[in-house]
């Protein structure tokens, strides 16, 4: 019986990049930055208040688990935003929204009213979607 | 509503300014007066507000940042002295009373398991990284951790 997520994968383009983003400007925590053969690295981050679940930054790279060709098509398939990843909470959505904004983040929707809260879209810097809602 | 238009947005962009302003000079000796100012705040109307937003007060928050900036070091093996000034802290034993409060464990603990850990990585990396990804990227034990080709 599965009894609870451990770690969800999200696929960037730039491992440095990537870690500047969801540490410094999403204020995530480094859980574990393990350097793998020269250029890779098994680099995961947790949301602040969320300890337990870890956020795999995996770097799109050819080998047995991509292609050169899926390597190309996926790396487009990031830039052009078509895949989002999932949803997170925040408690002042209109603050978050302000700071991030601030530190150079893109939103594809700003806050809006929605039936179950305020939500908003916004994407990280290889071009993955989350979403951000403030609940009602 | 438009995201200009979204209730107190005058307000909500200088409380998150003051925010930043934390965020950016945790190393330095702060003055909530100074920055409840520059606001354009009165001190009492800052603080309720800041804690409203952020659930801390801009004190507990200054103490939370040079926190997690203090682990952020340990994590780069710098010592604990060296760390305890480097976050703004002015003595080292008001630096261990609230790191152990915030942490659970002294600064020192903290890095020895800290530098622990590293070791471990170091030493053994498969035990930090994810079986099925390990195989896929065909990081076996056996493969020196180099990529496959």
């Amino acid at each position: 019986m599965i009894r609870k997520l451990t770690f969800a994968t999200v696929y960037v383009l730039n491992q440095a990049s990537a870690y500047d983003f969801y540490v410094n400007k999403l204020g995530f925590k480094v859980h574990t930055d393990a350097p793998i053969g020269k250029d890779n690295r098994w680099l995961t981050v947790t949301p602040p208040d969320q300890p337990e679940i870890e956020l795999s930054l995996l770097l799109v790279t050819e080998g047995e688990m991509f292609t050169r060709e899926a390597v190309k098509t996926v790396t487009e398939l990031i830039q052009k935003g078509t895949f989002g990843h999932g949803g997170f909470e925040c408690k002042d959505i209109y603050a978050t929204y302000e700071e991030l904004k601030s530190k150079g983040v893109e939103f594809a929707k700003p806050p809006k009213e929605e039936f179950y809260g305020v939500a908003a879209v916004f994407k990280d810097d290889s071009g993955n979607w989350f979403s951000l809602t403030q609940k009602k | 509503m438009t995201t200009e238009q979204y209730p107190k947005v005058y307000l909500y962009k200088r409380i998150v300014q003051a925010k930043l302003f934390i965020d950016t000079n945790f190393a330095d000796k702060i003055d909530i007066d100074h920055i409840s100012d520059e606001a354009f705040f009165s001190k009492f109307h800052f603080i309720r507000l800041f804690k409203q937003i952020y659930g801390k007060t801009p004190h507990q928050y200054l103490t939370s940042v040079r926190i997690d900036n203090a682990i952020l070091l340990f994590q780069k093996d710098k010592p604990v002295s060296d760390v305890c000034f480097s976050v703004g802290f002015e003595s080292l034993s008001s630096f261990s009373g609230l790191f152990k409060k915030n942490v659970g464990v002294s600064p020192s603990t903290f890095l020895a398991q800290e530098q622990y850990r590293r070791q471990q990585i170091i030493q053994n990396p498969l035990n930090y990284i994810s079986g099925c990804f390990a195989h896929k990227f065909g990081w076996t034990k056996y493969s020196n951790f180099e990529e496959v080709k």
